[in-house]
This record gives C-alpha cells, sequence and structure tokens, in this order.
C-alpha cells in the first residue's frame, strides 16, 4: 500500500498514464480469470464520437443518408448538452476497439478501460451468442468489404439508386437474421472470391424457378400444387435474396450485406442487459480492487463512485424521466445478486438457486455470463431479493379490459409470475412480430405472401404498408401481408400495390 | 497486448457526406421548412445559418412493430402502493412513461419534430435554388460566339504594331550591360593602371603603350555590343475571351429621402442586400449599378449604397433619369440585359409622380427585361404607387409588391424572382 504504486493523483490523462491504467487493470483482470480479445484502445474527439454513433458502432460504414440524419441528430442534442455523448463506444471485433473519448478525465478514462477493454471485450468473447453469430476477426474485413462494395455499386448504378435499394433492405433488417443456423466465418479474401460465383450460381438457381418453358401437364399439376417455399420462412432477407425474381446479381449481394450486418448486430440486441451488467460489474469491481491495491486514491474513487451511481440508477416508474428499466441497473444488480447468493446465500437463496448458492462465485458468473441471452438470463437468475430491491410489479394492459390490472408484485405469489413477464420483455421474438414469408405464386403472378402470427392478439403498427412498399421493391411483384390471429383465423392487412376490390 | 492509438487528428468529418445525403434526400421537406422558417421572422443577419424544423415522420424509416393494442403485460419498478388484482384506469394516450404506459419508449416515436440547423452556404443554396431573374435573354442570338480581345501580358513575337518600347529598352539596356560587363570592368582596371603609371615618372615607355593599345582594344569591343537586338523586343500579349452572350445589368435604386426613417432605410438596405446575394451568387457575370436618390440622383458604389447617410427631399424622376442616362451610355440594350429593382417609401413630390410614370413608359420599359418596385409602407399608397400602376397594366414585365415589415422581405423578394415555368 505503499504511495509510491498509485498512478495519477491529476483529473488530466496522459498518453503514459492510460498506459499504465491499462496494463493495471489488464492485471487484475487477468487475475480474475477474464478472458479477451485483445485490446485497441483509440483516442479520439467529441466530434469523432459522434461520427461512431450515427454509424450505430461500425468503425466503417457504407455510407447512407440515414447516418447523416443520425449524424445531425446526435450533433444537435449534443449542441444543446441535452444529453452527453457515451464515454465510450466498443466494437465488437478481434483485436478489440475501444474508443475513449478526450475530454474525458483521467478517471473516466480508467473507468472506460475497465469497462469496455475488459467487461465488454470478455464479454463478445465468452458469450455464446457472440461466439455463434459474429466472427470477431473478420468484421472489421467484410465492413470494408461492404464499404467498398456499396461505393462502386453507387458509381456503376447510380448513387440514388443505390440508396432507395438500401432503404429497402433496411427496413427488414430486422427480419435479415437468421437464429438458428451457424453463419459461415466472412473474411474479405473468401468474400470477394465467392461473390462473384455466387451471382451465377444465383442466377442459375431462379431460372429454374421462374422457367417460362412449356412443360408437360401432369408435371405442371404437380408444380402447382407444390407449395412454394415449402416450409415458411422467417428470414425475409434471405428469402429475397435467394428468390427474388428481378434483382440483379449487384442487388442481391446489396441484400446480403444488410443482412450480415443485421446478423452482426443480432446478438447486442439479445443480450443488452447482460452485456452492460457484466461491464459494469466488471469496472467495479476491477477499480475497487485498484484502490484496495493502492493504485488509485481517494479522489478517484469519488469521482468513479459519482459516476458510477449515476449509471446504475433506477428511477421508480412515476418518475418524470422514467423511461423503462436501464439496463445498466438490472444488469449490474443480478450480476452483484449472484455473486452474493454465491457468498452468502440466505435460506431464500438456498430454496431458490440450490445450484449456485455458497458456489465459487467467480465461476458462476463466468457460465452465467457464457451461456445465457437477457431473456434467459433474467428467467434464470432474477432473485426474490433483486425484485424486492427494484419493488417490481407487473402491469396487464388488455385492449378487452376496462381497465389496466395488477397482476403480481414483488411478494411470495408474485416472484415468478414477474420473472416471467420481465423475461419475456426482453425476448426478441415477444418484442417484434413475427412475420414469415408464407407463400409464392410462382405459377401466378408471382406474388409473396407474409403471414403475421399475432402474439396476444397484437396488431400491427399502422406504418407496415410502408414497410410493404418496400418489399415490393425489392420483390418485384405484388405483396401481400396477412395476420392469423390465436383462433387460426387469416386476415388480410395490406398489399402493395393495392388491389381493386379490397 | 494492448494498443494505445491516437487517432484524433485523422477522419474529422467522416459523416459529412452522409449528412449532405441527407439534406439531399430531404430537399423537398427541408426547403418548405426553410421557407416557413423565413416567412415567420425578421433577418437579423443574412449570413447566419438557419434552424430547420422537418416533421420527424417524414424522415421515419419504418420497420415491422407491434401497434398498440393487444395484450400486455409490462414490468415496472418502484412499486409503492399497488397490490396484487388492483385495477387502476387507463392513462391517456399518448401521456407516454406513465404507469401502464406499456412500452412508452417504443411507442412515442413520431411526435417530435425533427431539428437541426443548416450551415449558411446550405442555407442560401437553398433558399435561392429556384429563384432567378426573369426574362433572361441571349442577347445576340445570330452570331456565335463573341470573342474580346484582352490584355495578357507579354510575349517575345507579335506583330511590329504591338511591340512595347518600354519593355524592349529596358531588355536592351540589361543584355547590353550584361555583354560589355567583363570589358568594361577590365578597361576600368587599365585606364587606372595607365593614370598611375603617367604620374610617376620615369614612365614605363613599353607597359604603356600596351596599356593604351588594351584600352583601345576593349573600348572598341564594348562599343559592339548593339544597343538593340531582335531578341530584345517584346509584344504586348492580347488574348480572345470568348463573350458571354447573356450579359446583364441590375439597377439598384434606393430612396434615402428623409421620408425614409431609420426603419425603412433598414427595410430596403435589407432587401438590397439580399438581392445582392443572390446575384452574386447566381450569376457569374452580373454588373451590377446602385443609385441612391434624394431630390438629386447619384451612382454610388456597393459601400457608399449600403453605408452613406445622405438625405433629403425625394424626387423619384431625379434617379429614372439618371438610369436613363446610364443605360444609353454604357448598356446597349442589343448586348444588355436589363433589370431594375427600386424601393421607395411612395413618398414622392407629388408633381414628380406624373413624369416618373412617362419616363417609365418611354425611355425605361421599352429596354428592361424585368422592373421590380417595392413600396415600404405600412400606411396607404401615395401617388408614386397609383402611377406606376398604370405602368403595370401596360407591360407584363413590371411588378410591384409592398413591404410592411421585416417579415415580408423574404416572401416578396421570393415572389418577386420565383422561376416561372414557361
Amino acid at each position: 500500500m505503499s504511495a509510491s504504486r498509485l498512478i495519477s493523483e491529476s483529473s488530466e490523462w496522459t498518453f503514459p498514464m492510460l498506459e499504465r491504467y491499462n496494463e493495471v487493470i489488464g492485471q487484475i483482470a487477468g487475475d480474475f480469470g477474464l478472458d479477451t480479445y485483445p485490446n485497441q484502445i483509440e483516442i479520439i474527439t467529441a466530434e469523432q464520437m459522434m461520427d461512431a454513433y450515427s454509424s450505430v458502432g461500425m468503425p466503417l460504414g457504407y455510407k447512407h443518408w440515414s447516418y447523416g440524419k443520425q449524424f445531425v441528430l446526435t450533433e444537435k442534442n449534443y449542441r444543446r448538452g441535452q444529453m452527453g455523448l457515451a464515454y465510450e463506444i466498443v466494437i465488437n471485433s478481434d483485436p478489440c476497439i475501444a474508443y475513449l473519448m478526450e475530454e474525458n478525465t483521467s478517471i473516466m478514462q480508467a473507468l472506460v478501460i475497465a469497462h469496455a477493454a475488459y467487461g465488454h471485450n470478455s464479454f463478445f468473447k465468452g458469450n455464446y451468442l457472440f461466439r455463434a453469430w459474429t466472427s470477431a476477426d473478420a468484421i472489421i474485413d467484410y465492413l470494408l468489404f461492404a464499404r467498398n462494395y456499396v461505393a462502386e455499386c453507387e458509381e456503376r448504378h447510380g448513387e440514388e439508386t443505390v440508396e432507395l435499394f438500401l432503404d429497402s433492405c433496411h427496413a427488414l433488417m430486422n427480419y435479415g437474421v437468421d437464429r438458428y443456423k451457424h453463419p459461415a466465418p466472412l473474411s474479405l479474401h473468401e468474400e470477394k472470391q465467392r461473390q462473384h460465383d455466387r451471382e451465377e450460381y444465383l442466377q442459375s438457381q431462379l431460372n429454374d424457378l421462374w422457367r417460362t418453358i412449356p412443360i408437360k401437364s401432369s408435371e405442371a399439376v404437380a408444380a402447382d400444387s407444390r407449395r412454394f417455399p415449402a416450409e415458411p420462412q422467417e428470414n425475409l432477407l434471405y428469402f429475397i435474396e435467394k428468390n427474388a425474381p428481378l434483382l440483379e446479381p449487384w442487388q442481391r449481394e446489396l441484400v446480403r450485406i444488410v443482412r450480415k450486418i443485421a446478423q452482426y448486430f443480432y446478438p447486442q440486441r439479445q443480450t443488452q442487459v447482460m452485456n452492460e451488467g457484466w461491464a459494469t460489474f466488471w469496472h467495479y469491481t476491477l477499480l475497487n480492487r485498484l484502490y484496495d491495491e493502492g493504485y488509485v486514491n481517494d479522489g478517484f474513487m469519488i469521482e468513479f463512485l459519482q459516476s458510477h451511481t449515476s449509471v446504475v440508477q433506477q428511477l421508480p416508474f412515476d418518475h418524470p424521466h422514467y423511461s423503462g428499466i436501464n439496463p445498466y441497473a438490472l444488469g449490474f444488480g443480478m450480476m452483484s445478486d449472484i455473486k452474493r447468493i454465491c457468498q452468502e446465500p440466505t435460506a431464500e437463496d438456498r430454496y431458490w438457486f440450490p445450484n449456485i448458492a455458497g458456489q465459487d462465485w467467480i465461476k458462476t458468473l463466468d457460465f452465467a455470463m457464457r451461456n445465457f441471452k437477457d431473456e434467459s438470463f433474467i428467467a434464470q437468475y432474477l432473485s426474490p431479493k433483486l425484485m424486492r430491491d427494484f419493488k417490481l410489479f407487473a402491469v396487464l394492459d388488455d385492449e378487452t379490459q376496462e381497465q389496466l390490472e395488477i397482476t403480481a408484485i414483488h411478494d411470495e405469489a408474485g416472484y415468478r409470475r414477474l420473472r416471467l413477464a420481465l423475461a419475456d420483455q426482453y425476448n426478441l421474438g415477444s418484442r417484434e412480430p413475427n412475420i414469415q414469408v408464407w407463400n409464392v405464386a410462382h405459377r401466378k403472378d408471382r406474388s409473396l405472401t407474409l403471414r403475421h402470427t399475432r402474439y396476444h392478439h397484437r396488431p400491427l403498427h399502422e406504418n407496415h404498408q410502408d414497410v410493404l412498399k418496400h418489399l415490393h421493391r425489392l420483390w418485384g411483384f405484388a405483396v401481400r401481408l396477412e395476420s392469423v390471429d390465436d383462433n387460426g383465423k387469416v386476415e388480410l392487412v395490406g398489399e402493395c400495390p393495392p388491389t381493386r376490390g379490397r | 497486448m494492448a494498443t494505445l492509438i491516437d487517432r484524433r487528428i485523422d477522419g474529422r468529418n467522416k459523416s459529412t457526406v452522409n449528412r449532405q445525403r441527407f439534406i439531399r434526400r430531404f430537399k423537398s421537406q427541408i426547403k418548405k421548412a426553410v421557407t416557413e422558417a423565413m416567412n415567420g421572422r425578421s433577418i437579423t443577419d443574412i449570413d447566419s445559418g438557419e434552424k430547420v424544423n422537418i416533421p420527424a415522420r417524414d424522415l421515419s424509416e419504418p420497420v415491422f412493430g407491434h401497434g398498440p393494442g393487444g395484450r400486455r403485460e409490462a414490468i415496472h419498478p418502484g412499486n409503492r402502493e399497488f397490490v396484487t388484482g388492483d385495477q387502476i384506469a387507463r392513462p391517456p394516450r399518448g401521456s407516454g412513461g406513465g404507469s401502464g404506459g406499456g412500452q412508452a419508449s417504443n411507442s412515442g416515436e413520431g411526435e417530435d419534430d425533427f431539428v437541426f440547423e443548416l450551415s449558411r452556404e446550405e442555407f442560401l443554396d437553398l433558399f435561392f435554388e429556384d429563384l432567378e431573374l426573369p426574362n433572361l435573354l441571349r442577347t445576340q442570338l445570330a452570331k456565335a460566339i463573341e470573342f474580346k480581345s484582352v490584355r495578357a501580358g507579354f510575349s517575345n513575337d507579335g506583330n511590329p504594331g504591338n511591340i512595347d518600347i518600354v519593355r524592349s529598352l529596358k531588355g536592351a539596356m540589361a543584355r547590353r550591360m550584361a555583354l560589355a560587363a567583363p570589358h568594361t570592368r577590365r578597361l576600368h582596371e587599365a585606364e587606372e593602371e595607365l593614370q598611375q603609371l603617367l604620374a610617376n615618372p620615369p614612365v614605363d615607355e613599353i607597359r604603356a603603350k600596351e596599356l593604351v593599345e588594351e584600352i583601345n582594344y576593349l573600348r572598341a569591343r564594348v562599343r559592339a555590343v548593339p544597343f538593340i537586338d531582335t531578341f530584345d523586343l517584346r509584344y504586348t500579349n492580347r488574348i480572345k475571351q470568348p463573350q458571354p452572350t447573356t450579359q446583364a445589368v441590375m439597377f439598384c435604386i434606393m430612396d434615402v429621402s428623409g421620408s425614409m426613417d431609420r426603419a425603412r432605410k433598414d427595410l430596403a438596405k435589407r432587401f438590397f442586400s439580399l438581392l445582392y446575394l443572390f446575384l452574386k451568387r447566381n450569376y457569374e457575370k452580373i454588373e451590377v449599378v446602385f443609385i441612391r436618390h434624394h431630390t438629386v440622383a447619384k451612382e454610388v458604389d456597393e459601400q457608399e449604397f449600403f453605408y452613406s447617410r445622405e438625405t433629403g427631399g425625394t424626387v423619384v424622376s431625379s434617379a429614372l433619369q439618371l438610369m436613363g442616362e446610364i443605360i444609353t451610355e454604357r448598356y446597349p440594350i442589343s448586348s444588355w440585359n436589363i433589370y431594375t429593382a427600386q424601393a421607395s417609401d411612395g413618398d414622392n413630390w407629388h408633381h414628380d409622380s406624373p413624369s416618373c410614370r412617362d419616363l417609365l413608359l418611354q425611355r425605361i420599359m421599352p429596354f428592361v427585361r424585368y422592373y421590380a418596385y417595392i413600396e415600404i409602407t405600412p400606411d396607404r399608397h401615395q401617388s408614386l404607387w397609383e402611377a406606376y400602376e398604370e405602368v403595370k397594366e401596360k407591360y407584363p414585365n413590371f411588378a410591384m409588391r409592398q413591404i410592411d415589415g421585416p417579415a415580408d422581405i423574404y416572401p416578396v423578394f421570393r415572389d418577386l424572382f420565383k422561376r416561372r415555368t414557361a
């Protein structure tokens, strides 16, 4: 505990200081067994941070107006002081890129290094979703490939054409992910080689499906009754890429690019609570250890704790600024709670969590981080104590009822229901409407029919007509959207172009 | 194992392209917003950018999502008094954020306007975009491109008539000095030595003789350098520049009489500065003639036009008279498009208005492409307006508008110079 270990007393940071922080934090993280990609820490200006913001954190985005819109929005909020910029952005790549803003104080920089370069980084490397769906070593290459490809298309086909086409792809971006297959790893080299083959192969496939050469009548009957697709398809963009009749090869490639990027972000959308919770838990743990070992002083800790508590603050539902459950608060709460259950289990914990009560907390947390996503993580680990701490309650809003009903609160009778309902809030499957490709009238008007299976009677948002226009642009022929309610009744909710008599 | 990289130096303005694309994409909406913004406010300074509001729904990128309705169970923190089974009234739609507001953060979109700031350049581009000088014609249709010969430095060859004597002689002198220099130096030395030799007897005859010979020789060498050589000749160089076939001149006539009080003058100046900015920005070659008048009209430069404080009574016809003279003198109507913008409070010496009308009808209107008159008065129109109305009836290219206050400047300006489709 000698004073000589102190890294810094100044709030101004310097490069050697950051290196020292990184070294020490890295060492401690290693002691805790955090497994990370190598770090690449980059110092950027506030303006560059806004750039990074507006390109959804992609270090190399292709050019598109929507990023400009995002930038304008971010800039405005920042200039007006309505919004502080995030202190960091971290990219799931290998090496893991963490952006630090130059305006941060040295304390914030240390916090960000612990949070991003060790917390998020280890999560990216360990969590099963990221392992299955993203290949961190190839993403930068792929983004570069995408950017160049889009630029090339713009040169050949005109900026506006390409941009409009990308708009349509973006509209369906959330429906461009595979949920159950492992994607092949991508890299710039392979991608370029295969892209060419793909174009030709795709075209040959299509030609068969859309063949217009007359066939024998018996065959025709069989073909007519054959459904296409044989099974409903949930990856709309994939379906379009492979089957849309009129797309040019370059358009298919663009669909694919959007799809791949959507896939890359898919795990992040499902692990917000866990990811932030994990990173927050670790910056808290690492910096406290830093303090215990005498690397930082009291002043550091006070500023750090002040920042930390504002990050994990959970406003109550009736607060004017309430905007839902704070993922940092919930995630940090749960991670800390797991540690508590391991170290000091109560009788209640032993009843609820017989498997982890009294176990080694590092191993337990590591297991939780690796094998869950938000939905399952909450369903598995949300403890009665935390529900009491948060004073959670469930409100049922049923349009058939006059009034809202409180269906569960943080008491013995309500714990399970609360936990399930909260887990369901983080289930992408219930957050987003379930829409699948149902049928293609491949022997008739080539129209595409989508089917929306209603979840708890929830109707689609009224802008679905606009989305259908985009889908129509991609598909090239009529597009219909049907909705199936819980009783199996099918109803046409939209079509594009609209037909007469409907 | 960690790398620390300082990226602050590179990659500024990465989003500029995307921002431009965004603006191009929403040009029509932004333009509408710009126009609306202008209509509703006075200009303080034209040089600043402008805040623009666009309804957020116009910019939305639609995606499939759940709409309100159906059955949903939401979890909220911070329970105080609820117990299981409580029934609560449904909060009104759109209050958002309250208890049971469902996914308030998701459904609360699309209400706020999207506000952002355009830079001055972007703003002016949009503002002036579909404005033009009406009736601009190519003045000399039949001829192919017309060239004007202009001076462009000097050249080494050319026609004897173009010899530039001063340049040529300067060159010759330099050449003479340079060529004779080694001989002259030696000549001076020899002469000096000879003098010393002669000054100190007994004289070394042989050496003196040698020196005299050398001196004679060197003098001949120096004389042999020609006074002028073809090499020295310089000619004025002229090149042909294509003349624009659409030449235009804008006459800006401003009334600075005593009846124009500070506020009115200010309005007139704002109008003219807007006009000036527009002309400079959208037309590469345009001449502007500034005329100020009270009882006497005077052609002035830009500086004086906008900043001079001289004032007096009002005789509008003086300005028209002057303009007529300038036209005949400098802007032959065969090759010039002539435009006029006049600003006045309409308070003219009452006997003068008929003569203004006559001047316009006879000496001016037949020659100008477009004549815009703005009257800066919140009051009733006076004699000048009535006189001008007669002109307007005869000539469709005569436009008159009234400006009450600063808020009118932009709309009136746009109205006057709106692009008219043929």
